[in-house]
């Protein structure tokens, strides 16, 4: 203890200090949007924000509120660095993934500014891991300028009707085709690979659905390949809000309960393939 | 074709299009006039699986829409399996299934409706086909045996997954055992473990084979219609005839009925049956007419008097009948090449050239003569030495 206590002892050294009881609330967020190596994180002080992006396509943010954490500090107006998500996930599992009845990790997470490793302590039952993990210089990310207002179609479904469905898309597809429309099909997910073509058709007024606002019938498509990956948001999930504005853009929200029973939410963006042809449906 | 099915039949319908892809990569779908039958052939054509769902399997069964002819139609194993794909949630979401296929659009489409009104639509290509068929007749087979399939699956368990064959016989005191078979020339560290299982004469319904007698077949593909029947809770039975002979597992009940046609191993060398000798005492007859060293499987050419591939474009009354694919071998040519000169090769080398690799253990059920009785192991061979030279 007296490193640990030696090591965040000034904490005014400090511009980013979160400490949290269980670390799996935060572990758990984070491999909702772990499909590259690299992620870039931003912390004000609401919290913060972990994103990952993929071809100049699409992106994925986990938000952790402050609310989450039992102790939230940020002395800038903002911190941002990039830093490498496989190997903070590993460090924040070093006592295990999967939970222990009765144990729980608590971690602190100190970072001193731009240069700096971000550290982290990792205790439990009197054990503590220090790891240090360099930090790179934070790339600019994506603004995919999606905005509430230029939203058409909005659906919320519970995530347990989409779970089986993504686990099963047909990848021999290069596309996932979403249909939203006022009328039949309704939501309507379409693959077209090489056995046949699959429609997976949601009425609007099915028990999964939530709430549905569709104002225009919208086809497009997405890179399958791009939006396989937000299947781990989905499987986390409790809920899930599809969205796309008029330019055809399609938001993905997760609302991921924690352990705790607290709300912390994960976003996918993604662009259309292409133009559909008429045609096709 | 359209076709619904119901409830814990579409689980059913899933388990076994589950145990059809242990076999054959493609499966072929034919409404027939008594029931939907689902079939299948492995790359090798050592197996054959088929299914047949009686018309009282659905709740509704229509063979053909009004003046046109019924279809029939081949798709790949890994499409149509991936509609059925997590049994868990056939059983847990899927109401009802619907199987529908027309000629005009070109697809097979299966529909299935699931909890919450969702609706789930494969529209699966296909490729017209002939018809296939296996003949086989358990009636003609002397030996069979019959237990319920979860005495068998229980006692296939401790066998390791990566395990190829196993072989069936019945050792002293009437027991049946099952035993890993192990391959000649596998080396000693695979030797090393050999895993055996006896089981009781009272555990089955029936046994009707005498002390002695032995078949070695693929364990893989039997595996798949074992846990079919295991879950539907029904009877195997297994009709065998003497090593290299096929051997046709099947299971029935009123709704549905199946038949796995598995060739078996057969096996000339003295070696293998030293591995049985111990429990299953004395060779039975038919092993020692195999027992020459030098006796390649030609003897068993008489395989395909049983089992024929027909693949004709008449309806499926008619090929039951005739046998139009294979030729004897005595009819072909002597260097047409093909597998079954091949494999005429390979087998016949052994006798004349030391060295080469050992003969073919499985042979086709499909290909091969259809004249040739066991007694005439010397019909072919002046062709096949002809060949052997012509090679080297």
């Amino acid at each position: 203890m007296p490193l640990l206590t030696q090591q965040i002892q000034d904490e005014n050294d400090y511009s980013l200090v979160a400490s949290l009881d269980n670390v799996r609330n935060l572990s758990t967020v984070l491999k909702a949007i772990h499909f590259r190596e690299h992620a870039t994180c931003f912390a004000t002080k609401n919290g913060i924000k972990v994103t990952v992006e993929n071809a100049k396509c699409v992106q994925a943010n986990a938000f952790i509120q402050a609310g989450i954490f039992q102790e939230f500090t940020v002395q800038e107006e903002s911190v941002t660095f990039r830093i490498n998500l496989t190997v903070l996930l590993d460090c924040l599992s070093i006592f295990g993934s999967s939970p222990m009845p009765g144990t729980l990790t608590a971690l602190r997470m100190c970072y001193q500014g731009y240069g700096y490793p971000l550290m982290l302590f990792l205790e439990e039952g009197g054990v503590v891991t220090v790891c240090k993990i360099n930090t790179q210089e934070p790339e600019e990310t994506l603004d995919f300028d999606f905005c509430s207002t230029n939203v058409v179609n909005k659906v919320i479904l519970q995530s347990e009707g989409l779970r089986e469905a993504f686990s099963e898309l047909d990848m021999t597809s290069e596309v996932l085709q979403i249909t939203m429309s006022p009328d039949k099909p309704y939501f309507r997910l379409s693959t077209f690979g090489n056995a046949g073509s699959s429609h997976l058709d949601y009425p609007k007024d099915s028990d999964l659905m939530e709430s549905f606002h569709c104002n225009q019938t919208q086809v497009n498509r997405y890179k399958i390949s791009l939006l396989k990956p937000s299947t781990k948001a989905l499987v986390l999930s409790c809920k899930v809000s599809i969205r796309t504005d008029n330019r055809g853009f399609l938001s993905l929200q997760y609302m991921i309960r924690n352990e705790d029973g607290q709300i912390c939410f994960v976003e996918y963006y993604c662009c259309p393939d292409e133009e559909v042809p008429e045609s096709e449906s | 074709m359209k076709c619904l099915v119901t409830g814990g039949n579409v689980k059913v319908l899933g388990k076994a299009v589950h145990s059809l892809s242990r076999i054959g990569d493609e499966l072929y779908l034919e409404p027939l006039e008594d029931g939907l039958s689902l079939r299948t052939v492995n790359s090798s054509r050592s197996a054959y699986a088929c299914f047949l769902f009686a018309p009282l399997f659905f709740q509704q069964y229509q063979v053909a829409t009004s003046g046109q002819d019924p279809l029939r139609c081949k798709i790949l194993m890994k499409s149509f399996l991936s509609v059925f794909r997590s049994l868990a949630m056939l059983e847990k979401t899927v109401d009802k299934c619907c199987i529908s296929l027309n000629g005009r659009s070109s697809r097979l489409v299966v529909q299935l409706h699931c909890k919450y009104g969702v609706r789930k639509t494969h529209n699966l290509s296909f490729q017209d086909c002939e018809s296939l068929q296996a003949v086989f007749d358990p009636a003609l087979c002397p030996h069979v045996l019959r237990a319920p399939a979860r005495v068998l699956g229980e006692a296939v368990l401790p066998f390791p997954p990566a395990l190829a064959e196993v072989t069936l016989g019945i050792g002293h005191g009437r027991r049946v055992i099952l035993r890993s078979y192990q391959e000649e020339e596998a080396d000693s560290t695979v030797k090393a473990m050999v895993t055996e299982m006896s089981i009781g004469e009272e555990d089955f319904q029936q046994l009707q084979a005498q002390e002695g007698v032995a078949i070695t077949f693929c364990l893989k593909e039997l595996r798949g219609l074992l846990s079919f029947a295991e879950s539907a809770n029904l009877s195997l039975s297994i009709h065998f005839d003497a090593p290299g002979r096929p051997a046709i597992f099947a299971i029935e009940d009123s709704l549905l009925n199946g038949h796995f046609v598995l060739a078996t191993l057969s096996e000339p060398y003295p070696h293998s049956q030293d591995l049985r000798s111990p429990e299953l005492c004395r060779p039975a007859p038919q092993l020692q007419a195999h027992s020459t060293p030098l006796l390649d499987d030609f003897a068993n050419d008489d395989i395909d008097s049983y089992m024929i591939a027909m693949e004709t474009t008449v309806g499926c009354e008619g090929s039951r009948a005739l046998p139009s694919l294979s030729l004897p071998p005595g009819l072909q040519p002597p260097c047409s090449p093909g597998p079954h000169s091949e494999e005429e090769e390979d087998e016949d080398e052994p006798s004349t050239v030391p060295g080469t690799p050992p003969p073919k253990k499985f042979r086709s059920l499909f290909f091969g003569s259809i004249l040739a009785p066991a007694h005439s192991p010397q019909g072919p061979r002046p062709v096949l030495a002809e060949d052997s030279e012509g090679e080297g």
